[in-house]
């Protein structure tokens, strides 16, 4: 019996999961909402200097790279899912695609990250 | 004397013959109840007064053979512990459990799942050979209540008929197996479980499920069969870490 | 999927029903997807805040234009939903994860599922509280 390569991209996805709903919520409404709107925090909370300082830093790259990989790798999974669930036949190409886009999500933000600022 | 007036109810059954019908029907009956009266006594009534050629089957009447399920309003249960007073005033909608192909009216074939019942060794597999003369096995509550709840199953099949991704996929393993397996699995007096991982780690194994969760919803005995696939993700995971760091 | 009508088991005719929008079948069912679909969100989510950081190393004109898009209208009504599908997907985690986890005891009784689940959510109400405090305490001054 083939022994499956789920392991691997599901604790990305349950790494992602626990992430997102521990801190997803709370993120969904700082930056979408609350600053964007000027509701409990002012809207300079995001200002350029603000956001370049925060993401130069350690934290904030860890942060950043965190919660952007993360919430990609655990959303993509699940669409991925979503199609088997709804009827489509989903076979290898689409598995790569979907995982592809979470790992080129994940370059593209590591390159953002590296070159930020200068 | 004149007869106390009883309450009827409609039951509507799926009906189905291989020999004559190319797609199943319905059948609508109009059946008198009393209140202490299952669904399955409803159907009995059926077949011993209105149409004896509705076909299903039952055995022991009490939830523990496991041969009476069925879906009642699109829900999976056992027809022998659902009461017609709860369904009033109905109608009752009774189709054979789902996900499994019908055979003749409200019986399913029950070949797949027996056929992965065996596969996953479903005996204890001892460390080592013990002779009678040493005497029994000992355990203690504790290690009796690592498995226990598995050990509860009584292969009604409700958590098939309820997991739609065995719907979609008929190759899954499945709940029930799975939970049987996890029985053995935890088992003190198992030694089995790298011989029972192949199943588990393959994509049809505990990786067919997505937690839907309403396998465990339905058991009529609180197997809590989600658990024992789900916890076994976690065991392929360490698994498939440990035979990718350390290849035997 | 097809229905296969004539489907030989053992030498039985037997009828395989087809699974159709069985999602839409049940109300579990339909939680279920409501669940699944949150992922949508989260992905979005993302590729929202990547676009930002993308926007962040191509200079202050780019990234206040990307600031100023969050202000729309349709950018803050994505907002609301998108709160409320990732906290039903926070809710649902929880709920779900007593059930990916091995029997613990603690002290000789075993920790039940309903003692996990409220220490998840009180694990994300933290985390909540701690990141909003974080952000706020951080906050430049309103102008009065």
């Amino acid at each position: 019996m083939k022994r499956s390569n789920k392991p691997i991209f599901w604790s990305l996805f349950g790494a992602g999961g626990m992430l997102s709903a521990l801190v997803g919520p709370v993120l969904v409404f700082v930056t979408g909402i609350a600053v964007p709107l000027g509701l409990l925090l002012p809207r300079e909370t995001m200002s350029y200097e603000r956001m370049l300082a925060f993401v130069q830093g350690g934290f904030g790259k860890l942060g950043a790279l965190a919660v952007i990989s993360l919430f990609l790798f655990h959303g993509l999974h699940r669409m991925y899912h979503v199609l088997h669930d709804v009827g489509i036949h989903v076979g290898a190409g689409l598995k790569a695609l979907f995982h592809g886009f979470a790992i080129a999500g994940t370059l593209a933000c590591i390159y953002l990250l590296a070159v930020v600022g200068r | 004397m004149s007869a106390p007036a009883h309450r009827t109810i409609t039951i509507e059954c799926l009906r189905y013959h291989p020999a004559t019908d190319s797609r199943p029907r319905r059948q609508s009956y109009e059946v008198p109840f009393t209140d202490d009266m299952s669904v399955l006594q409803g159907l009995q009534h059926v077949k011993d007064h209105i149409d004896g050629s509705l076909t299903f089957r039952w055995s022991c009447r009490m939830a523990i053979c496991g041969s009476c399920g069925m879906m009642l309003n699109g829900q999976p249960v056992l027809a022998c512990e659902t009461f017609l007073r709860d369904l009033y005033p109905g109608p009752v909608r009774v189709e054979p459990l789902s996900h499994f192909p019908i055979i003749r009216d409200l019986v399913i074939d029950q070949t797949d799942f027996l056929r992965k019942l065996e596969s996953i060794k479903p005996y204890l597999m001892p460390a080592e050979d013990r002779p009678v003369a040493s005497g029994t096995f000992l355990q203690t509550p504790e290690q009796m209540d690592e498995y226990y709840q598995f050990s509860q199953c009584i292969n009604c099949l409700l958590c098939y008929a309820a997991c739609p991704q065995y719907g979609l996929n008929p190759a899954f393993t499945g709940p029930a197996a799975l939970a049987l397996l996890q029985r053995y699995n935890a088992d003190s007096r198992d030694a089995g479980t790298a011989e029972r991982m192949p199943i588990v780690n393959a994509e049809d194994g505990a990786w067919g499920c997505t937690l839907v969760g309403y396998c465990s919803v339905v058991c009529p005995k609180a197997v809590d069969p989600a658990r024992a696939v789900n916890v076994n993700k976690i065991n392929s995971t360490r698994d498939y870490f440990r035979h990718l760091l350390m290849p035997r | 999927m097809k229905a296969d009508p004539v489907k030989a088991g053992a030498g039985v005719k037997t009828y395989v029903r087809p699974m159709g929008f069985w999602w839409l079948r049940n109300p579990f069912y339909r939680w279920y997807m409501l669940r699944e679909l949150s992922c949508a969100f989260i992905t979005a989510y993302a590729l929202i805040l990547l676009r930002g950081l993308m926007s962040l190393t191509e200079g202050r004109e780019a990234f206040d234009a990307w600031r100023g898009s969050l202000g729309s209208p349709w950018a803050v009504g994505f907002h609301v939903i998108a709160l409320l599908m990732v906290t039903y997907h926070a809710w649902t985690w929880f709920k779900v994860m007593p059930k990916t986890l091995p029997f613990v005891s603690i002290a000789g009784r075993r920790l039940s599922d309903r003692t996990i689940i409220a220490l998840g959510l009180a694990a994300a109400c933290a985390a909540s509280i701690l990141v909003f405090l974080a952000v706020f305490l951080n906050a430049p001054q309103a102008p009065p």
